[in-house]
């Protein structure tokens, strides 16, 4: 009786299999895109509902993060350092820019543990892989447009009027969420083999915040020693560029767009390089490490 | 065996591997400042070629202990893990329930719930809509519709996650343990919807521990072990032949295993061991050492050491004991507690046997045949050998020491199932006073 366990397989003929189907085990997006998006679109009005709690104050208080940032550094750099000196605009182009950069850092900070977060679903249901970092910045997406009314609000009262240009604003909207969405892919697989991506990339934020223009102006840059040098340093970071060419549509054209700024539009190649790369490899490191998410976490 | 007309799962030598690395090389620190120590790893063969199918309509068990595989198999079947080797097929929409309540959110209402979980299960948005009357139908918690999860009793909760798991529209359910759940009237339950899955002819493959609902429900079974098949077939014999598996080889399995330093096995004797073994661990020893108790079995009628018998069949539990020393008049003594840790057979010898007496190196065996009126279940077994007296003055006690399984295909959820002798008459004069 001991023995039984070591007996071999049992051995026994298989009916063919023709006309079913192939098991293929989990992948990036499944074999019905609809299914991915609408899955996406669930998990992310889900967390959306449970942030706000279905109130509208719940919605006020999302408002509040970016506008007391926005109190503090207005306060500090206009008057403090006068870097709002003869600039057009400097308080509502101060608000889009920490707006911009919230929804880049709330998407990526929580795409980074999302396929942790969601452990139980990887473990135990078979769905498209993706649809969990694509939920992050579907949610992230959310509060960045609501974000964005108290900023044409602001625009508005400040004098501007609406123009052609704000259609291309809405071109740089969507190139952010793509970048943001093609670092969501690296970080949320990344993150599954190695832990230490989450403080790394809190870091990379910290920098992106500074170096990205949110409170300064190109022309700053461009004013001192070896100017145009750092100016086309500055711009290879997909996010100043994007800030700045948001500015420049939406807030007031005297805002320097890069393709004013670089030395050469050539040198635009790098920034928009930058976020083409993050979304393909970021979208095959994903497909690659999908199927074995399950089994890593 | 496998002539059925449509298969509806086919599963062709499917090999499944864990690498469980062997210093966790967690981080990218790690990584960079040792770029040339390459992380080892430990294999686990989780799967070795598994084959089978499963006809259209077949309610299919897999059986297996803790750490064979069939956990894995099922997850692999669902698509949750890709395989290494193999191929597997399937014929129609499939639904995996590895857990129930996969996914529930309790800060969200039972409405959300439902419809985020058939979002999960890919079903498009107008259906979901319409599932969720259906779940709230069948859980009966319609008044509840609105209200947050984490304000629901645990009753409650239980009922609206498996009647998310069985409103779904699939041919194929992929079922691993849920019964373990829930309390007797939930289970119950649940074997009427597992009855209902079967008259619907859905195809259903259970991944369970629970023989009995192995018996009642399968149409076959298959029993695996560290990752191979070791029988597929009728539920009785496949049900019978893992009992024996399970409860004679936990202990044997753990010490072997620690003993070979073989990884794999190791992991699988420990998985065993949380869950059996502890049992066997618990066997509490006393006794002055004027006797020993060598060893103890149980005998069928036929005479034959078994691990498990049918119910209703006449049995004998023999205690084989050597003495180290003279004496006079001992009692021998055994007793049957069942899972529940009650005490259902007692007795001892000091009525059948008397004025025997034995002498230092001298070797006997008592045996105990009774007839077997026990309910199933796993017994755990005592014996004892006392002075003459009261029986308290153990010469050797050991508690546990043994288990017997009794199974039955139609348990009656008593503690005895004595023979019953019933008769009818009819066209009986009742005598009124009137």
């Amino acid at each position: 009786m001991s023995a039984t366990a070591t007996e071999p397989d049992v051995e026994l003929a298989l009916p063919s299999a023709e006309g079913m189907r192939e098991v293929k085990g989990p992948t990036a997006l499944g074999d019905d895109p609809q299914r991915l998006f609408r899955l996406a679109w669930t998990l992310a009005t889900t967390d959306f509902k449970l942030k706000f709690f279905g109130s509208f104050l719940g919605y006020l208080w999302q408002l509040m993060n970016p506008l007391l940032l926005f109190g503090v550094l207005f306060l500090v750099f206009s008057f403090a350092l006068n870097l709002d000196e003869g600039v057009r605009y400097y308080p509502v182009a101060l608000l889009l820019g920490i707006v911009l950069f919230s929804f880049l850092n709330e998407a990526t900070s929580q795409a980074v543990r999302s396929l942790m977060t969601r452990e139980t679903l990887v473990r135990k249901i078979d769905f498209p892989r993706l649809a969990v970092p694509m939920a992050s910045v579907l949610a992230a997406t959310f509060n960045l447009l609501l974000n964005l009314v108290p900023v044409v609000v602001f625009l508005l009262a400040s004098g501007a009027t609406p123009s052609w240009s704000w259609l291309l604003f809405v071109l740089c909207i969507v190139v952010l969420v793509l970048f943001a969405f093609g670092m969501s892919m690296i970080l949320s697989v990344g993150f599954v083999r190695f832990r230490d991506i989450e403080p790394i990339w809190t870091v990379i934020l910290q920098v992106l915040f500074y170096a990205s223009g949110v409170f300064f102006t190109v022309d700053t840059i461009a004013g001192q020693k070896h100017g145009q040098l750092l100016v086309d340093i500055f711009f290879c970071n997909p996010f100043a560029a994007i800030l700045a060419a948001a500015r420049h549509t939406l807030v007031d054209g005297s805002w320097t767009s890069p393709t004013q700024a670089l030395s050469s539009d050539w040198l635009l190649v790098i920034p928009v390089g930058l976020v083409v790369a993050s979304l393909v490899g970021g979208f095959l490191l994903f497909r690659a490490l999908a199927p074995k998410v399950a089994e890593d976490l | 065996m496998s002539s059925r007309a449509t298969p509806a799962v086919l599963v062709d030598g499917v090999h499944k591997e864990f690498r469980i690395p062997e210093e966790q090389v967690h981080t990218l620190k790690e990584r960079v400042l040792h770029p040339l120590r390459r992380p080892s790893h430990n294999q686990f063969q989780a799967l070795r070629g598994v084959s089978f199918d499963v006809g259209k309509g077949e309610f299919f068990g897999i059986v297996g202990r803790n750490g064979s595989g069939k956990s894995t198999l099922l997850k692999c079947m669902a698509g949750i893990y890709g395989v290494d080797q193999g191929r597997m097929y399937v014929d129609g929409r499939v639904s995996t329930f590895i857990e129930l309540g996969v996914g529930f959110n309790l800060d969200l209402p039972a409405r959300d719930n439902i419809l985020i979980n058939a979002t999960m299960l890919g079903l498009p948005s107008r259906d979901a809509r319409r599932r969720v009357d259906a779940v709230l139908d069948f859980a009966e918690l319609h008044e509840f519709v609105d209200l947050k999860l984490k304000n629901y009793s645990s009753g409650m909760l239980v009922r609206l996650a498996f009647s998310v798991m069985i409103q779904v529209d699939a041919d194929i359910l992929l079922i691993d343990e849920v019964l373990a759940v829930g309390d007797a009237a939930f289970q119950q339950k649940c074997f009427d919807e597992f009855a209902r899955l079967r008259r619907e002819n859905r195809t259903v493959v259970l991944v369970t521990h629970d023989m009995g609902a192995v018996e009642r429900f399968c149409d076959r079974a298959m029993l695996i072990e560290r990752g191979h098949v070791v029988e597929i077939g009728e539920p009785r014999p496949v049900s019978m032949h893992y009992l024996q598996l399970n409860f004679s080889r936990d202990a044997r399995a753990a010490e072997e295993a620690a003993a070979s330093g073989d990884p794999d096995a190791i992991a699988a004797a420990a998985e065993a061991a949380s869950g059996l073994r502890g049992r066997n661990a618990d066997e509490l020893r006393a006794g002055d050492g004027g006797a020993e108790i060598v060893s103890g079995w149980f005998m069928n009628a036929e005479g034959e050491q078994v691990e498990s018998l049918d119910a209703g069949e006449r049995c004998t539990f023999c205690m084989h004991v050597r003495f180290h020393e003279d004496v006079e008049e001992p009692l021998f003594g055994f007793a049957l507690r069942n899972n529940a840790d009650e005490r259902i057979v007692a007795t001892d010898t000091h009525k059948a046997l008397h004025g025997e007496s034995f002498h230092a190196g001298e070797e006997v065996i008592v045996y105990f045949g009774f007839e077997n009126v026990l309910a199933p279940d796993r017994y755990g077994v005592s014996a004892s050998v006392a002075r003459a007296g009261s029986g308290d003055a153990w010469l050797d006690n050991r508690e546990r020491f043994r288990s017997i399984i009794i199974s039955s295909t139609d348990p009656s959820g008593a503690v005895i199932d004595p023979p019953f002798h019933v008769e009818l008459q009819r066209q009986v004069k009742v005598q009124t006073t009137s």
